[in-house]
């Protein structure tokens, strides 16, 4: 009588757990450098400007819409904007996608919450930039322009 | 004729002591209850906890009661163990919901007025009660090439190295392959996907011998999508590590390592 002896199970791993082939480039190390780097920056850039906004001059009360016009009339601060959101808007997108990542199961479940994801991150970084350059306080609408106290009188 | 030697066997020793030294007085004893997590596949699906009431004394430790459980109690109780002191690395297991070897888990040191919990770790599948299968943990611990690695021809004598450079990577030789680190982490218990600390300890224990030269091979292929970068930095690796190694640092030094060869 002959007795079958299963083959050791050593090296048959689950299929769950086999990795899906070997990524390729840099793309996750880049991606944990410029989570730091843009998180550095950042906090320059975002207290700079709350304390511009809400504490410096007439504080909290000083914002209308004259104010955000009259700093967008300056280059500088055009792009401290620009680069708050951009930088922000990545910086936030990164974090989520690796939250994403570490919770969601399945990998289609991960696919259609990163589609959300990057859509809106799109939208807001296309928008925003969009609103930082073509900003114009006093439109010209139907040949009438805008009477403001900020406006050059026409 | 020889003339025989009787020799007078060497007295025992004999140590006078003042009378209160020596004896360590009774050691104290306690009533536990071991709630374990049981699950047999053969029977059902289904997972249960059962609880065990003993008396147990101040020098037990966890793996005593499961000792002392499926013994006297319920042979069915099913964990690995092997060497009992903490140098193997068969039993780890959460206890009260923290990753600890049961072989080095002192009763006294847990909340014995409540059940102790006894489950499984995380993240590998169980295969019975307590037991749960290693292979996806070696096969990862396996990817990132744990021998020494050297180019040239073998050398006529030793490798040597000095205190310095051994210094380096001491404290990722240490580690005994318990999964207590790997099975600790959030972002393995996910999809089981990343390498895990464990590999990553691994890794670092060779990328920093100044005698293995595969240590761009390791750094890249821990620099992929499910390696080091997946690291949040929670530091439950290093919490749950039995033998104390800074687990969280060694993954941070393997991330400079590949940083400082990428950029």
């Amino acid at each position: 009588m002959s007795t079958d002896i299963e083959a050791p199970r050593s090296g048959r791993v689950s299929p769950k757990y086999l990795r899906s082939g070997k990524s390729v480039g840099n793309f996750e190390m880049l991606a944990w450098l410029f989570m730091r780097l843009s998180g550095v920056v950042l906090v320059v850039l975002i207290f700079v400007h709350l304390y511009l906004n809400l504490v410096a001059g007439d504080g909290i009360k000083g914002i209308d819409f004259g104010f955000v016009a009259g700093k967008w009339a300056n280059p500088v601060w055009q792009f401290w904007d620009l680069a708050m959101l951009w930088l922000a808007m990545l910086h936030g997108t990164n974090g989520v996608r690796t939250i994403i990542n570490d919770y969601a199961e399945k990998t289609t479940t991960r696919r259609w919450l990163k589609g959300v994801l990057y859509s809106a991150a799109v939208v807001i970084i296309v928008l925003g930039t969009l609103v930082i350059f073509t900003f114009d306080p006093c439109p010209v609408i139907n040949g009438v322009p805008t009477v403001a106290d900020y406006c050059p009188a026409p | 004729m020889s003339t025989q030697t009787t020799e007078t066997p060497e007295p025992a020793s004999k140590v006078e002591l003042p009378a209160g030294v020596g004896g360590g007085g009774e050691i104290p004893t306690f009533d536990i209850t071991l709630r374990v997590r049981r699950y047999n596949p053969e029977v059902s699906d289904e997972v249960r906890w059962d609880d065990f009431s003993m008396t147990m004394y101040g020098t037990d430790r966890v793996l005593d009661a499961l000792h002392k459980t499926k013994w006297e109690q319920d042979g069915s109780v099913s964990f690995r163990r092997s060497c009992a002191h903490g140098v193997c690395g068969s039993d780890a297991m959460r206890i009260n919901g923290r990753n600890r070897l049961a072989c080095k888990t002192l009763l006294k040191d847990l909340d014995t007025s409540k059940p102790i919990l006894v489950e499984p770790i995380k993240g590998l599948p169980v295969e019975k009660d307590l037991i749960v299968d290693m292979e996806p943990f070696f096969q990862s611990y396996r990817e990132i090439m744990p021998f020494l690695v050297s180019k040239g021809h073998e050398p006529s004598r030793e490798r040597l190295q000095s205190s310095e450079e051994r210094e380096r990577f001491d404290d990722t030789t240490k580690c005994i392959l318990c999964a207590a680190c790997t099975s600790s982490c959030p972002v393995f218990w996910t999809d089981g996907q990343y390498f895990g600390p464990a590999a990553i300890v691994n890794a670092h224990r060779f990328i920093f011998d100044s005698r293995d030269d595969a240590g761009d091979m390791r750094l890249e292929i821990l620099n992929d999508k499910e390696g080091v970068w997946r690291c949040r930095t929670t530091f439950n690796c290093t919490e749950a590590c039995p033998r104390g190694i800074q687990v969280t640092k060694a993954i941070a030094e393997v991330k400079q390592a590949i940083l400082a060869r990428n950029v």
